[in-house]
Parts: structure tokens; sequence; C-alpha cells
């Protein structure tokens, strides 16, 4: 049998289990909100065109519309200024290679519940991989902080002096670049970086850097308290939209029945 | 002196709901002069420029002189109640559903002898005021009130029949986001509204005094965004057979002319927020309050439009959102004419800039939004379907009425010179 077989099979007999990273695309999920002079990232909006009746008597179909950083879903590198030169950096030039890649799962549910504005660090990336090992290079990182279990006015959780939820800081994600050369990052929260992020050295770590090298984004996930530290494999590929800058997507997990 | 309304008992289960009828609608296209006056609170009458007849009932030539030449000019409201007839009986359904019923003559101070429905505690031989207003039909009648104000005096059940009194009635207000929706619903809380129902888009998202609003008495959070369909669906078959009045303060207004923005997305949210959000609640909604126009004494009554000025002419500094404000304006038409015949009014209530954070450079005047929202509330009283509150609006009402060509170009120039 060929390893491809042998993964099919244990897809189909559950030996592998497959589970949903994905938030439903839903009017009421919460999106980024800017100061309103700034143009907005539109929610995600429905209008239905027929429904087995005098629009259409034996279908049911609708339109939907939304900004492609709406819901769960995928930042290309080409999202950020940093970003921008680099070749083959929007959704539907980079190379579906990385599209299914292992993942490593940092959790860090803790100390977000203690701390709306934890700050994951090189210090807390080094400590995890004490435990659990180095993270090997071209892996997914997600920081699990349990977020995705916040609904409604908690979850952005917008204050009048912004936004306060947890993110890294430069460090960390330099270090996951340059010393662990992972392929992306991926979070809970409705960013990559901290909801205070913009008062960060850069501001925006995660985004400045993470795509300035050429690395991805994945934001709005859930269900990471199912997946094991190592070991996972992500299933992430983006609409292949032209010239994208991200887009929503179904990310799905592969997980070994252990 | 009128008895005060009872708070309305709730609805027999089993009962059929009243269907709207209709007192007669059939007008001359000289009275709908009349008419549209009457929506706008002004009492006027046509004027002889040849013999100086005023003229009653409108008509095409002056019945005195034959001239042609007539003009309608204000007529002062005092008057006396000559004679005062009580129908017990009408071949017409409207009155006959809602007998005993006064009308009586009127002798204007300045003009002719009308006829007018009288208010109870109007006493014949006795003076009166007389108002011009759109009945159930939308057409201008006259009303005489006593002429000092009563106890209970609006609770009468003629006058009642002209008005959108917010007394007992339950009010939809579309955006509670702002200071515009948050004083809207403070203004029919105080108006006597039963409930208010307070539409927020978005509810993941905090705004300014959220906790205050939400802690007033006789209100309920309703979940509303006009940008999604869905949402007003939801909203509408949870509340669509209990809104009497829909008060659509929801505007998305924003800075920019079509060549200083560089894309349509501002513009599409305007068109989302100003044109398709009033279109998707009257889709949504509309039915439902055009069956209930006869709903008892707390039956639909009015279909509120909160809209910029600039709806009439383009203001080019915030000329998209000027844009989107002109097309609601012409969707107020036709739902205007969708709800003719149910006695739900559509009321336009014009303002000028609103004291927010989008005209913050601008100099006064600007209109508050506490004093705006008592305004509408008194329209709401005196059942008026178009009002322009604060000076701007007035003005540029004034001046679109004399030559909307004109204005545009005035408009222009005011721009390249600010």
């Amino acid at each position: 049998m060929t390893l491809l077989q042998k993964l099919g099979d244990a897809v189909i007999s559950k030996a592998v289990k497959t589970i949903d990273l994905t938030h439903t695309l839903d009017p009421d999920f919460p999106v980024l909100v800017l100061p309103p002079e700034f143009g907005q990232c539109q929610p995600f909006r429905i209008e239905e065109v027929s429904r087995y009746d005098e629009r259409g008597p034996a279908w049911y179909w609708r339109n939907f519309s939304c900004n492609e950083h709406t819901g769960t879903h995928f930042d290309a590198p080409v999202h950020w200024v940093t970003g921008k030169d680099l070749p083959n950096s929007s959704v539907d030039t980079i190379d579906p290679n990385g599209f299914i890649r292992p993942a490593c799962v940092l959790d860090f549910s803790k100390e977000v519940a203690a701390d709306d504005d934890f700050v994951l660090t090189e210090d807390h990336i080094k400590a995890w991989e004490k435990e659990h090992g180095d993270i090997p290079g071209g892996h997914w990182v997600l920081f699990r902080s349990d977020w995705s279990k916040r609904s409604g006015a908690d979850y952005l959780n917008l204050r009048d002096d912004g936004a306060h939820s947890p993110g890294p800081d430069a460090g960390a994600i330099r270090y996951l670049v340059e010393t662990r050369d992972v392929i992306g990052f991926g979070v809970e929260t409705i960013g990559t970086d901290a909801g205070q992020g913009g008062h960060f050295d850069p501001p925006y770590p995660a985004h400045t850097l993470l795509h300035g090298a050429g690395r991805y984004g994945l934001q709005c996930l859930r269900n990471l308290d199912q997946l094991p530290p190592k070991g996972a494999v992500i299933v992430s590929a983006p609409l292949k939209i032209k010239a994208g800058s991200g887009s929503p997507l179904r990310v799905l997990a592969l997980v070994e029945d252990q | 002196m009128v008895d005060a309304l009872p708070p309305p008992r709730k609805k027999h289960p089993t009962r059929r709901t009243r269907v709207p009828t209709l007192p007669p609608m059939a007008r001359s296209r000289a009275a709908l002069f009349f008419t549209a006056y009457a929506a706008r609170g002004e009492l006027r009458l046509q004027h002889c420029e040849e013999c100086g007849t005023v003229a009653y009932p409108p008509r095409d030539i002056c019945g005195n002189c034959w001239s042609s030449a007539l003009h309608w000019k204000p007529v002062a409201p005092d008057g006396v109640l000559l004679a005062e007839t009580t129908l017990h009986t009408s071949t017409n359904i409207y009155f006959r559903e809602r007998l005993p019923w006064r009308i009586g003559a009127v002798k204007l101070k300045n003009g002719p002898v009308v006829v007018a429905h009288i208010h109870s505690d109007a006493e014949e031989g006795a003076g009166v005021r007389i108002f011009a207003r759109t009945d159930k039909s939308g057409q201008g009648v006259l009303f005489a009130l006593p002429a000092e104000d009563t106890e209970n005096m609006a609770d009468d059940k003629a006058l009642r029949e002209l008005t959108c009194d917010p007394k007992h009635r339950r009010v939809l207000i579309t955006d509670v986001r702002t200071r515009l929706g948050q004083s809207m619903a403070r203004a029919a809380l105080d108006a006597g509204a039963a409930k208010v129902f307070l539409g927020v888009a978005e509810t993941w998202k905090p705004f300014q005094d959220q906790e205050a609003l939400y802690a007033l008495a006789n209100t309920e959070i309703a979940p509303l965004d006009l940008a999604d369909g869905a949402s007003v669906a939801e909203l509408a078959s949870s509340i669509g057979g209990k809104v009497d009045i829909l008060i659509n303060t929801a505007q998305h207004i924003r800075p920019g002319s079509a060549m200083s923005r560089r894309d349509v997305v501002t513009a599409k949210e305007e068109m989302e927020v100003n044109f398709f959000g009033p279109l998707r609640l009257l889709q949504a909604l509309g039915p439902a309050m055009r069956a209930r126009g006869a709903d008892g004494a707390n039956s639909a009554v009015a279909w509120v439009n909160c809209l910029s000025v600039f709806a009439l002419s383009n203001r080019p500094s915030f000329g998209l959102t000027s844009a989107s404000q002109a097309a609601a304006l012409s969707l107020s038409q036709n739902a205007r004419s969708e709800f003719a015949g149910s006695g739900v009014k559509v009321i336009n209530a014009f303002h000028g800039p609103l004291d927010d954070e989008w005209s913050q450079q601008l100099p006064p005047p600007k209109v508050a939004p506490e004093r705006f929202a008592t305004d509408v509330m008194r329209a709401l009283r005196k059942g008026l379907e178009e009002v322009y509150f604060g000076e701007i609006a007035q003005d540029i009402h004034e001046r679109w009425r004399e030559d909307p060509a004109v204005l545009e170009r005035e408009l222009t120039l005011t721009n390249l010179m600010d």
C-alpha cells in the first residue's frame, strides 16, 4: 500500500479524524473594526435569489458578499505592505504545497484566561519547545488561546482604548520565521496580531514580519483544543481569487486517533 | 371634555383584525394642492388675483369673476363654528365604523364658510381653530379644534384619525447606535409610547451610552442590521405585527464626491444603509403595517424617514451621501404610494447637518439630534407627512421650491468658496 492509500483508508475508518477549525460564515460574526474614516472590512452578507418560489421554482440559491478577511480566513503575504513586492504572494499564485502542512499547537489558554492582553514571546515558545521538542521547519504554528469560545462583544473585546486580545510580539515572530522557518502563524482571534498590536514595536509585528518574509496567516480558527501539540496536518486552501490578499476558507485538521 | 384614552387591551384571540377602510379619496387636481399643503401642515386656500375672492372648495376658476388667476395663500386659522351635525348613519363604510361623527360649518375670520370635522369639545357658536391635514385616504381635510386647548384634547376619536400620536403605540427605532437614534428612543418614550424597540446592528460592537439606553423602561433590544436582509427578515418575523410607528434613524453619512473618492466601496455602503436599508425594511415590515392601519387604538400609523435635506439637491462635499439620500427620497415616494389606502402615513423628516462627528468642521447652525427627535414626535402628534427641521433644512427647502436649478448652482458656488 502506498502512503496515500494508507491515509485514505485511515480517513475512511476514522483512524485519522477530520476536525473542522472553521467558524460558520454568519452575518453576525465580528469583523475587524477600524476608525470610521478608513475603509472597513465588510461582514458576511447574504441575499436570497430564489427558494423554490416564483423566482426559481425548483431551486434555492443566494448571493453572498464579504471582505477577503471575513470569518475564518487566510492572509497571503501581499495583504501587508511589507509583502507587496514578493513574487507569488497572492492567494491565486502562492505555491499550493503550502496548503497542506503539519502544525505545532502551542497551548497558552491558561495564560490568556488570566490576561486578555497576553503577549506571546520568544521565551514562551522556547519553554514550549523544552517540553515538546523543537518546532520543525515548514510547519504551521497555531497559537491556542481558547479565544474562539468567546462570542458577541467579548470576542473583539473593544474598549475605549481599542481591542484587547492576545497576540505575539516581534521577538516571537522573528524567532518563528528566522530560527524555525515556519510556513505561517494561526490564531483564534480576529487577527494574527494582539488587539493592542498597533502599539507594539514595530506596529502589528505578526502582519509586518510574517508577510514581509512571505509567510501566511490563519485567523478566527476554532477547535484548536482538539489538536495535539504535534502531529496534526492542516488543510487550508484559500479560494483562488485573482490577486487576492486573502480569503475565507474551510480549515481542516487531520489528527491520528491515539 | 374627552376621556383620556386608556391603554389598549391585548388583542382578542379569535377576532379578525379590522381591515383598513377609507374616507372618500377622489379629488380634483386643484384639490391635490390643498392636500400637499395639508401634508406639510399648511392651511392655504385659493385667492383670486382679480377680485380677491377666497375660493372654497378648490376650483379651477374663480366662482365670482371667472378668472383663472387663483393663488394658494395662507389663511388665518380662526373661525366660528356656525352649525354642527352629528352623523349617526352613513353609507360610507369608513364613517359607519366610526359613528357617531361630528361635522360642521365653520366661518373663517378672513375667509369663506368651510366644512370641517369637529372636535368633541368644539361648541356650536363658539370660536374654533381650523387646521388642514391628510386623512386616512391621504387627502386634505379640515378639522376644527376648540379655541383653547382642552384636557385630553389629542385623545379625541376623530382627531386621532388624522394624527400619528405615539401615545400607547409601539415604536421601532431602526438604529440606536447614534445620538440621533438614542434621542429618538427617549423622545418616543416621553411622547407616551407603550414600547420602544431599540434596533441595534452588530451587537458585538459596543457603542457610547449603550448601558444607559438599555436600562430605560419599556424598551426592548431588537437586533437589526439594515445592510443584512436576513437580519431584517428575522426581526420582522418576531415583532412585525407589533410595530405601530417605524422611525428609520439609520444613516451612513460620509464626506466625499465622485472624483474625490477612488472607488465605489463607501458609496455602496451608503446605498446599503440609506437606500437598500429602508427597502429591506419596507419589504419585511411594510405589508404587516399596511394590514394593521385600522387595528384599534394602537393601529399602525406612521413610517418615518429621517432624511438629509440634501436629498433634494446635491451637496457637493457630501456628494455621494447626497445621491444615496436622493435615492431614499425617491423610495419614500414609492412607499407612500404603496401605503396609500392603508391609513399608514409616510413621513419624511428632513434635517440639515446634524451636530455629530460628520459635521464637526461645519459652523453652526447645526441640528441637535435631541431637538430633531422632539420635533419628529411633534410632527407625529400633528400627523404631518413632510417636515423640515432647522434653519438650513428650511432654507434649502424654500430655495428648492423656488427653483431647483438655481439651488443646484448655488450649492456648487458655496462649495467652491468654502
